[in-house]
């Protein structure tokens, strides 16, 4: 229980002071804050913003997961956004190619999908134990391979091939019914009435949550999860205790670029292709959302939430002008640093308590025993 | 005559323990005054508070009769007090004249340095204390002895009165710590006030004027060296009889568990730092290494359990050669480490005990499998660990960092030796622990020793390397210089071949 509240006392902190700076920094633009979230509440109170930011936090959870992978291992994957465009380009195109029952064709496709992901950022990961190349470096330079050379480059091969294109029929070929995701709305209008406004609820999300679970059993209950944790904690202890350290690196950069590479799939599953202006930017989110959501499960899950929140509603912003929506913008480094500070300052509140509640459970234990000596004499 | 210092009712409270409680101190001019007492006694957070580093929640300080308070070390400084510190700050690309007046280097306009009057002050207090040095050397190129006499050059350049080493003998060997006792002596006669941390009692005996004790971080006496006994201290210190490691009756049998067969490991550069190590120990012995730190010790221990980065020769463990298995190919066949420093290569701070336990052994019951890690034979595990080698801690779940140091190191002993290895490498395993613990650890290696474990000792105690080992042999330079029996020999005999002034020869000691 006293875990348990040290944990939250940080974000419940944190989101009471980023609501009280985003309310000056309101204030300060000129704007009635309580009117903007008011409106930010209205709209989100509505099922079909909600299906809008379910179908946003999964990507977000997803590359979430990516980043906390490599943060349990102290290896910071900044390539997340480049793993996954790449990713979602070449899963796109070869499910194109081929005509599979949908189990198959949605399988093969996720699955090539996490391979490029995961064999992307094994580059990363090779270089930093051969050539001993820090991996923010080499991810930084491979994102601008992956999103400015390898995938412009392939656009425009695919653009000349095709007699004459529009701007529908830029991008991949579309892929058959068979290879999408189906949407979830049916299982969502169990619970609620009708989704309106066509919204469509991705079948992602299903994937998203069964990817938190394994992330979840794969740290916490598998040898090699505790093996990744334990190089996070102290790569020399490690070592010594058996952890192959570069063998650890590049698993742990794949298994972070293999959930990288399902974050497009989000995306793919609604269009049916790799459009020529995919959604991009989800693979630096993905990094705030793990710092906020502490790389847990849960907590992820709850910080990609809040994210998709504050980016749906500023499309709500800009319609009734209550306030300039890049408010939310703000709102999210604010919630971001703010949350980083108190998680420093509970985590040094946390250490010292338990050095304290250690040494005075002792105490008692020693003053006991000496009682005891004290009885028998 | 006022006293150079005078510390009255110090107390210092730290979350869960009084680090000081009602300390007095008082060290009169010219005087060595020895400050003695166990590892968490209290003597490095009095002379923290004492250099400025620490403020006191209560007492007074007094320097030379008038009363100070301390806000940083500077304000030390300018009241004539300088440390000396166990771990040397120098640079070792400088010179040594240059790492003398780093931070308070003589400048002319302009921010030239005057390296001429730099010379010229650091050759006025060489002289006044009879300290000899080149202030021409590179620091790279000068001996731990010599490093430290810079130490204390540096403080006494900036005008120090008043010197607190702390455990300055600690890095050194027996013929160094001469060297220094010397300087010491010829300090106190150019007028210096030396306060003196240590814990070996016959150097506290041999060099101090005075002796104060602490324990439990109360002064439990002080008194001037007159007639003292290191009996007489070390029930002080502990409040019972030091334990010592006593040798107790061979078990060495003939099963070779461990061979080295010519092992030499060389760094990047292809220099050896090991060369052509050959040694055997048998099951029901232990072989301890001597010698001072730095002399290929901790890279023979990476050599054979499989970190060492290169190196040739081959390596047998039970007959079966291992040199070519991974790290946990050869833990799992049964090798214990004991490491060194156990914040950096034997505990992750961070993770609870029963996580701590099972580093190194999570491929193997009841930690663990292949695959899947066993959180409930993980926990009850730690659980018996807790229980049988008595790690002091309200719970298994605490993370490791919440324990003392004599606890943390009995929970890496019980996880090693609860493995059911068939070779223990121990480097150092008492280091830095308190002296109940210590005699528990030796309690423990001397109980695996008697059911048949082959054991490698590498300490900085030569008491203890003494007292535990079935042979001891000595390393320099990356070679076994020689091979000792223990019941022969003294800890001098031990230092003169650990700094080369003796050897025996190449034959003899392989």
């Amino acid at each position: 229980m006293r875990r348990f509240l040290f944990a939250a006392a940080a974000p419940v902190g944190a989101f009471a002071l980023t609501l009280i700076i985003s309310t000056l920094a309101l204030w300060a633009f000129g704007s009635n804050p309580f009117e903007a979230y008011g409106d930010m509440l209205n709209h989100a109170s509505k099922l079909e913003t909600q299906v809008d930011i379910l179908n946003r936090a999964t990507p977000l959870y997803l590359s979430a997961i990516a980043a906390a992978i490599g943060f349990r291992m102290n290896l910071f994957n900044i390539g997340v956004e480049g793993q996954y465009l790449f990713a979602f380009l070449i899963a796109a195109q070869v499910g194109s190619l081929v005509a599979l029952p949908q189990v198959f064709h949605i399988l093969l496709i996720m699955t090539v999908a996490m391979a490029v992901g995961a064999a992307y950022a094994g580059i990363a990961g090779v270089l930093k134990v051969t050539r001993g190349v820090n991996e923010v470096i080499s991810t930084i330079m491979l994102n601008s391979i992956a999103i400015a050379g390898l995938i412009a480059f392939l656009q425009q091969r695919w653009q000349a091939e095709q007699e004459n294109f529009t701007s529908t029929t830029l991008g991949t070929n579309p892929i058959d019914e068979s290879g999408l995701m189906p949407t979830i709305n049916g299982l969502l209008e169990i619970f609620t009435r009708e989704v309106g406004q066509g919204k469509e609820l991705t079948g992602m999300l299903i994937v998203a949550v069964l990817v938190g679970v394994a992330y979840h059993v794969l740290l916490t209950r598998m040898r090699f999860g505790f093996d990744l944790r334990a190089s996070g904690l102290n790569p020399f202890a490690a070592r010594a205790g058996g952890v192959p350290p570069k063998r650890m690196i590049v698993a742990a950069m794949c298994l972070s670029g293999a959930a990288a590479g399902l974050i497009g799939m989000v995306e793919l599953a609604d269009a049916g292709k790799f459009s020529p202006n995919p959604i991009k930017g989800l693979g630096f989110a993905g990094i705030a959302v793990a710092l906020l959501g502490r790389n847990h499960p849960v907590g992820m899950a709850f910080s990609a939430l809040l994210f998709a929140f504050l980016d749906v509603s500023a499309g709500i912003l800009q319609n009734t002008q209550a306030a300039t929506k890049e408010i939310v913008n703000i709102m999210q480094g604010i919630v971001l640093l703010v949350a980083v500070i108190a998680y420093g300052v509970t985590k040094r509140i946390q250490t010292r308590e338990e050095a304290r509640a250690t040494a005075e459970a002792l105490k008692t234990v020693e003053a006991t025993v000496g009682d005891e000596a004290e009885a028998m004499a | 005559m006022t006293a150079a210092i005078e510390l009255s009712g110090i107390t210092k409270r730290f979350p869960g323990v009084i680090a000081n409680d009602n300390v007095n101190l008082t060290v009169e001019k010219g005087e060595i005054h020895a400050i003695c007492g166990e590892n968490g006694a209290g003597k490095s957070t009095l002379m923290k508070i004492l250099y400025g580093m620490q403020p006191p929640d209560e007492g007074t300080m007094k320097v030379d009769g008038e009363l100070v308070t301390f806000s940083s070390p500077t304000d030390a400084i300018d009241r004539g007090i300088g440390m000396v510190h166990q771990h040397f700050m120098l640079a070792d690309q400088l010179t040594v004249l240059e790492n003398i007046i780093l931070g308070a280097e003589p400048t002319a306009t302009g921010g030239v340095i005057k390296f001429k009057d730099a010379e010229a002050h650091l050759a006025e207090v060489a002289n006044d204390y009879g300290l000899t040095i080149d202030p021409n050397d590179m620091v790279e190129t000068l001996e731990v002895g010599e490093r430290q006499r810079v130490e204390i050059i540096k403080v006494l350049y900036r005008g120090a009165q008043i010197l607190i080493l702390d455990e300055p003998t600690a890095v050194l060997v027996p013929q160094e710590v001469e060297a220094l006792f010397d300087n010491m002596r010829e300090l106190k006669a150019g007028g210096a006030t030396i306060i003196f941390i240590d814990h070996k009692l016959d150097e506290v005996l041999e060099i101090s004027d005075s002796i104060t004790v602490l324990r439990h971080g109360k002064t439990v006496a002080s008194m001037p060296n007159d007639g003292v006994t290191a009996h007489d201290l070390a029930e002080l210190m502990v409040g019972s009889e030091l334990p010592t490691p006593a040798t107790t009756e061979s078990t060495v049998t003939d099963h070779v568990a461990l061979a080295l067969k010519n092992v030499t490991v060389t760094d990047d550069d292809g220099r050896s730092l090991v060369e052509s190590i050959n040694l055997a120990i048998h099951k029901g012995e232990i072989l301890g290494i001597a010698g001072v730190e730095g002399n290929g010790q901790g890279e023979l221990v990476d050599a054979i359990i499989g970190t060492a980065t290169a190196g040739t020769g081959s390596i047998e463990l039970l007959g079966d050669d291992i040199t070519a298995l991974s790290v946990r190919k050869r833990r799992e066949a049964g090798i214990a480490y004991v490491p060194e420093d156990r914040h950096h290569e034997g505990l992750m701070l961070e993770a609870p005990l029963w996580e701590n336990a099972a580093l190194g052994h999570q491929t193997q019951a009841p930690y663990g499998s292949r695959w899947l890690l066993n959180r409930k034979g993980a926990q009850s595990q730690t659980e018996t660990i807790k229980d049988e080698f008595d790690v002091r801690t309200p719970n298994i779940h605490v993370s490791a960092h919440a324990l003392s140091g004599g606890n943390q190191q009995k929970l890496i002993i019980g996880r090693e030796l609860t493995s059911n290895p068939s070779l223990l490498i121990a480097a150092h395993p008492t280091r830095g622990i308190d002296v109940g613990a210590q005699a528990a650890v030796w309690e423990q290696i001397r109980h695996a020793r008697s059911e048949g474990l082959a054991t490698l000792l590498i300490s900085a105690d030569l008491d203890e390397l003494i007292g535990l080992s079935d042979t001891i042999v000595v390393m320099l330079r990356g070679r076994l210089v020689a091979r000792l029996a223990p019941d022969e020999v003294t800890p001098r005999d031990l230092g003169a071949y650990m700094t080369g002034a003796a050897s025996q020869n190449e034959g003899e000691a392989a």
